[in-house]
């Protein structure tokens, strides 16, 4: 191997110093979540305890934390499986180059560049104006789905441009249906990024933000229930809420990997056996 | 029903069906819905439909939306600029510099992962760095640099930009990195082969090479910064203003119809401008 340029080392130290900015943040939050009982929303750490933590369990004067978080956990949920059944059908159906596709695909474009709280405030009056009550499981789901399908799709149409038609091909000429073509040979081979859409689908939902403002109703999502802590709460309180919740995302990231990372595996043991057969 | 199933465009109608119907009920109508309402008349209480060109006149006659939209520019040109840099830096250095997939990988995801956190704890994190108290007065204060804590660090256009800058440079890594590894190393070595320098090399080949990705991450950034209101209010603590944020003023104040025609004023806005980087790349080409 050659050695290393100089640009090497200049460019691998940018790289370093643009992780810690990316996460030095985040991290700090998490050492201060752990500010003994005096201690305040910065520097000097006075003590150190698990009193703010234990502040969110037992205190439910700041709102209904744990309500929220119920309900962005099962929106998120609601929204990664439709998501991932909505791209996959979309993805197959962009294939077949139906007419109407170019439209689709603007309105695609159109939904991931929409600012959202036009989403938000088009949703809500949408709502009013038909007579129906805004709430997180209808408007706040189809609002959020115009932000997450959009992402699903692209990562559809970026499976499917390396997509080898050869398979499908070979199926058919072996005698398979249309649908056993679909359950036995596509959907196994695109499974791994189907993990990736889950995860954007799910992930995108429960931190969403500005799509879910006018669309949730009266009962808040977490994050909007943290949005709404920024406001008056002004002990680290603020800090150990995010922790916990950050932990909770990198948990999940973690999982999704983590299947994704073993589905890989397996895939690469079960291997092809092309080259190995009896020539 | 046999030969219903085998024609193609219905079985692609069929199978879109359910995208069409998500996008057309919670995008297409709710816009319409917006551009309705811009017409519309409102009271303290209620909005009444109506045909009026007030709220267009309003917004158009005031100076203070000239100002903002101005201010909504300036921020989406200056984390452009700084996203693109550092992005294209970070991509490049993944792309050509770390040698194995498996590294290329690792830190990519490293890269990836605050995507998928929240980012208004994102945003929350920055407090403890920059308050009055923070961490950054603190060390500039001990190292002698200034003496007097240093004011303008929160709640200013400064945080407004750095926490753009913290929430969006992923999205210019991404496709800047996705387009960089689908260039044929053959060329570059074509390239040194034929004497060209490290330097003409960047600017010759690989850049020309990457304006796809650069594209794709520009169009991500400037959307999301033109449209964004929560950074701005919380970054700045409420001290600036962008057209995201007059909008969700009046949607404050109930005043549904003028924040209608505001939004529909930035809608053509950043329509336009994607439209202008659009003749620029094929999206579909790129994934």
């Amino acid at each position: 191997m050659e050695p290393r340029p100089r640009s090497f080392y200049i460019l691998a130290a940018f790289f370093g110093v643009f992780l810690l900015f990316l996460y030095g943040p985040t991290i700090t939050i998490a050492i201060l979540s752990f500010q003994g009982p005096g201690g305040g929303l910065t520097f000097p750490m006075r003590g150190t305890s698990l009193y703010w933590f234990r502040d969110l369990f037992e205190q439910q004067a700041v709102g209904d934390i744990w309500g929220s978080f119920r309900r962005s956990f099962a929106l998120g949920l609601m929204v990664m499986v439709t998501t991932v059944v909505v791209s996959v059908m979309g993805g197959l159906a962009f294939r077949k180059r139906f007419p109407g596709a170019g439209a689709l695909f603007y309105l695609i474009i159109t939904a991931l560049v929409i600012p959202s709280i036009l989403v938000s405030l088009g949703v809500g009056l949408l709502f009013s104006q038909s007579g129906l009550q805004v709430h997180w499981a209808t408007s706040g789901f189809g609002a959020q789905l115009t932000w997450t399908l959009p992402f699903g799709l692209l990562i559809m149409f970026a499976v499917f441009n390396r997509f080898d038609k050869s398979f499908e091909e070979a199926a058919r000429d072996l005698g398979a249906t249309p649908w056993q073509t679909l359950r036995h040979v596509i959907l196994p081979i695109i499974a791994p990024s189907l993990i990736g859409v889950a995860l954007f689908g799910f992930t995108l939902s429960y931190d969403e933000f500005a799509r879910t403002l006018l669309t949730s109703g009266s009962y808040n999502t977490l994050p909007l229930e943290i949005f709404g802590m920024t406001t008056n709460v002004t002990t680290p309180v603020l800090y150990a809420l995010g922790t916990l919740t950050t932990v909770f995302s990198l948990l999940i990231i973690g999982a999704f990997l983590g299947i994704a990372w073993i589905s890989a595996r397996r895939k690469a043991r079960a291997g092809s056996d092309a080259g190995k057969g009896m020539v | 029903m046999e030969n219903i199933l085998r024609n193609k465009a219905i079985t692609g109608w069929l199978m879109a069906a359910p995208l069409a119907l998500v996008l057309v009920v919670f995008l297409v109508l709710p816009i319409l819905l917006i551009v309705v309402v811009s017409f519309w008349q409102a009271t303290e209480f209620s909005i009444i439909p109506a045909f009026v060109w007030e709220n267009y006149d309003f917004l158009f006659g005031s100076p203070v939306t000239y100002s903002v939209f101005l201010n909504t520019f300036k921020y989406a040109a200056i984390t452009w600029a700084l996203t693109l840099s550092i992005g294209f830096t970070v991509a490049y250095f993944l792309a050509f510099h770390v040698r194995t997939q498996t590294w290329q990988i690792a830190l990519f995801l490293l890269c990836t992962i605050p995507f998928w956190t929240s980012n208004i704890i994102r945003m929350i994190s920055w407090i403890p760095f920059l308050g009055r108290n923070g961490i950054a007065n603190s060390a500039l204060l001990s190292s002698g640099v200034i003496d007097e804590p240093v004011e303008w660090l929160l709640f200013s256009d400064f945080a407004v930009i750095l926490a753009f800058v913290h929430l969006y440079t992923l999205f210019m890594v991404v496709p800047i990195f996705n387009t960089m590894m689908r260039i044929d190393h053959a060329l570059i070595e074509a390239a040194r082969d034929a004497g060209a320098s490290g330097v003409q090399i960047l600017w010759n080949v690989i850049i020309p090479l990457t304006k796809p990705g650069i594209m794709i991450g520009t169009i991500f950034v400037v959307t999301l910064v033109m449209g964004d209101f929560i950074t701005v209010r919380f970054m700045s603590g409420s001290q600036s203003a962008n057209v995201g944020r007059l909008i969700s003023n009046d949607i404050a104040l109930l005043a549904y119809p003028s924040a209608a025609a505001t939004a529909v004023v930035l809608l053509l806005t950043v329509l336009i401008v994607i439209g202008v980087l659009l003749r620029f790349v094929d999206i579909r080409k790129e994934l």
